[in-house]
């Protein structure tokens, strides 16, 4: 008798599945975790790296949120508490891989060493992207959420197609896996085995909206088997544990085994943006359980039981931040400089003769208003 | 460490030069708008390998309007490949491409099956080299089958240029003629912008004698397809067939019609059209596409704007009805024809006029 089944390739359904409790290589205390599960423990240079780089993107954030009360900024969605996802993402990718992020991850881009100041030009309003995508190999803050997945997908799959030993890892958030464009970047990215890891820090809230409301999955790591993408469920604010389950994707796709889907389980200490009152829609009690469980804190204190930091290292890395603090200060309290001529630039490759003629307007318009009146 | 291939924009200057012949030209030869699409595609492949053809149906079946058919066979399934069947994700991922170094052609099967992919054309392919200031140039063709006029049921038969015009960034591009397919999908295929390739599926089995080349008239110029001293009609896709016939009834009026075939909706082709409206002082555009809000009401406008001492009567449109479009059996009271055109410019107060 024949099968009631289309031809596809069979795979071990089992295998895609995420543990059942989140996989954990340094617990909240800095001790051992209780399900490191297959992941590999970091070496200690890698695991010094994820501190220091935690310490400096809290510095930065701390700064933008400030400068962002000041008026600098237009707008700051802060990292803190993602800390761990961000520096542990950005830190397993190589050289030549492309990280996809969103508007929450100026931690992530500044760990990949795209200059804090160019970090910030998108939410200090002078230019939509500050940096060049190519330099980095950072694609722009995706604002409107989840269209970054097909971009990361697509970008891979071009890697697949010329042989480029290269992978794009990507960011996004659980109100983010609600998408529609999530949706098809998971099953592009399957059918394709496009060398890519979907990272999603699930910090619990889209905006205000609570996971419930999101979804009815029993986490979203387990929505990978829908697509034959093997998953993994993290706990997001064990840097160590992001960093060995990224790497580990990276290296699975960079090996021809196709995409990844980790869900990092993690907390956005403050407000969406500047702009939210958080108090509308959590408690203060919730916000304080997560700040025991503080990625920077547990990293520290692995790191100075085993030796491997003590109070001189954490003192120049004290002063390192501050300075980095410093020199962003410095930069954003310039006065921006945005040229209205150059609107008319970038919007094809020359400019059109009708938009020849509205710079030439508007350059017009400029001239009239600085004459001295007669 | 392994580096990302030059990104596109540094190949953009070397995409402005004239478009190699990769089928070099023979004589003229009948050729259907399908074929001459068909064989656009095969040459650009074979003269580039960053170029990709990809979508629903275009790999094994060839296109449910056979416009890939062959072409997966000849140029192989990492050239030419089917897609899961989703619109976002086909354009989407096409974007991730051309930020690697690829040139993506894609095809959205029908007109109104495009809609799912509207955001990443909008706010991602339109806007991507602005974002970045030019840093991140994306050369994707997006290939629409458009229009009515073949019997198509519902969402079938939509005319969405005005959609992709009124979006900055990108380039609109319907051809109206076989050879002119050709041309203009090649130029798009070259071209450094984003380009949405308007196809009207009423024209795709039109016929023409021509030799198939992708010289001539640029990507963002119109053409004069019938010179005429008293009224400018300005058609595009699969209305400067009907413009054509309603130009020649016009005889038997003495009318003598001039026809612009815009072939870029976007930009817009101010010159040829500001000179022609301005010797005829007359102007009639017609659109497949409901006319409130619609493609013409900008021509109308334009053109008003800098032709008004030339006018000799208010520039008319001949559109679409403004309802939804109708069923297979209603869809020829909807759609514009030469009588509704001739009404037009019979409307166009030539009363005491000398001419």
């Amino acid at each position: 008798m024949t099968t009631l089944a289309h031809p596809s390739e069979t795979v071990n359904a089992g295998s895609l599945l995420p543990s059942a409790e989140p996989l954990q290589l340094i617990d909240k205390d800095g001790l051992p975790g209780g399900n490191p599960g297959g992941l590999t423990f970091p070496q200690s240079d890698v695991l010094r790296e994820l501190y220091r780089r935690m310490v400096l993107g809290r510095r930065f954030d701390a700064q933008a949120t400030a400068l962002t009360k000041q008026g600098r900024l237009a707008v700051y969605p802060s990292s803190r508490g993602q800390d761990a996802c961000q520096v542990g993402a950005a830190l397993a990718l190589r050289d030549q891989d492309w990280l996809f992020p969103t508007y929450r991850d100026s931690v992530a881009i500044l760990t990949r060493g795209v200059p804090a100041e160019e970090t910030l030009t998108l939410l200090r309003g002078d230019w939509h992207c500050g940096y060049d995508p190519y330099e980095y190999r950072v694609a722009p803050q995706c604002t409107p959420l989840a269209t970054n997945t097909l971009h990361a997908v697509g970008l891979a799959y071009a890697a697949r197609l010329k042989q480029q030993d290269q992978v794009a890892l990507v960011l996004v958030g659980d109100g983010a896996t609600s998408e529609g464009d999530t949706h098809e970047a998971l099953n592009f990215a399957a059918v394709w085995k496009a060398p890519v890891v979907f990272l999603v820090q699930n910090n619990g809230y889209a905006i205000s909206v609570p996971l419930a409301k999101q979804t009815a999955a029993p986490t979203l790591a387990a929505k990978g088997i829908g697509y034959g993408i093997p998953s993994l469920l993290i706990d997001g604010n064990d840097a160590a544990a992001v960093y060995a389950a990224a790497r580990a994707g990276v290296e699975r796709a960079a090996d021809g085994g196709g995409p990844t889907l980790i869900e990092a389980i993690t907390y956005r200490v403050e407000a969406h943006t500047n702009a939210d009152d958080a108090t509308r829609y959590r408690t203060s009690a919730e916000v304080s359980a997560w700040l025991e469980r503080d990625p920077i804190t547990r990293l520290e204190a692995h790191l100075r039981a085993g030796g491997l930091l003590d109070d001189a290292a954490a003192g120049r890395l004290a002063d390192e931040a501050e300075r980095l603090a410093a020199e962003l200060r410095m930069r954003m309290n310039a006065d921006v400089s945005a040229d209205p001529a150059e609107l008319f630039e970038h919007v094809y490759a020359r400019p059109t003769a009708a938009l020849e003629r509205q710079r030439a307007a508007l350059l017009a318009e400029l001239a009239e208003l600085e004459e001295p009146a007669p | 460490m392994t580096t990302v291939l030059p990104p596109a924009l540094a190949a953009a200057s070397a995409r402005q030069a004239p478009v190699p012949q990769a089928t070099p030209p023979a004589g003229p030869s009948q050729v259907t708008m399908a074929a001459a699409l068909n064989r656009a595609l095969a040459d650009s492949l074979a003269a580039d390998d960053r170029v990709v053809v990809f979508g629903e149906d275009v790999g094994t079946l060839g296109g449910v309007f056979r416009v890939t058919d062959g072409l997966a066979g000849r140029f192989g399934e990492h050239r030419v490949f089917d897609t899961p069947l989703a619109e976002s994700g086909i354009v989407g991922t096409a974007i991730g491409m051309a930020m690697n170094g690829l040139v993506p052609v894609v095809e959205m099967q029908f007109d109104a099956f495009a809609y799912p992919a509207f955001e990443q054309v909008t706010s991602h392919l339109a806007k991507m080299r602005n974002r970045t200031r030019g840093k991140l140039a994306l050369p994707v063709v997006i290939r629409v089958p458009f229009g009515g006029g073949i019997g198509g049921v519902e969402h079938h038969s939509d005319s969405s240029e005005a959609y992709y015009t009124h979006t900055p960034g990108l380039r609109v591009v319907a051809p109206g003629t076989p050879a002119d397919a050709y041309r203009l999908l090649r130029q798009a295929i070259g071209c450094p912008d984003p380009v949405v390739f308007l196809e009207p599926k009423r024209r795709y089995w039109s016929k023409e004698t021509a030799v198939l080349t992708a010289e001539g008239p640029p990507i963002d110029r119109a053409v004069v397809r019938r010179p005429g001293n008293d009224v400018t009609l300005i058609a595009y896709g699969g209305m400067v067939a009907t413009a054509m016939e309603a130009a020649e009834a016009a005889v038997a009026g003495d009318w003598d019609v001039e026809v612009i075939d815009l072939r870029s909706l976007s930009p817009f082709d101010d010159e040829t059209l500001t000179e022609s409206v301005r010797r005829t002082g007359r102007a009639v555009i017609v659109h497949e596409a409901a006319g409130f809000a619609g493609y013409g009401a900008e021509v109308a406008a334009r053109l008003t704007e800098q032709c008004f001492h030339y006018l000799e009567a208010p520039i008319l449109r001949v559109t679409g009805l403004d309802i939804p479009y109708p069923p297979p059996h209603l869809e020829r009271f909807h759609l514009p024809n030469t009588d509704r055109i001739l009404d037009a410019i019979a409307r166009l107060q030539w009363e005491g006029d000398n001419a």
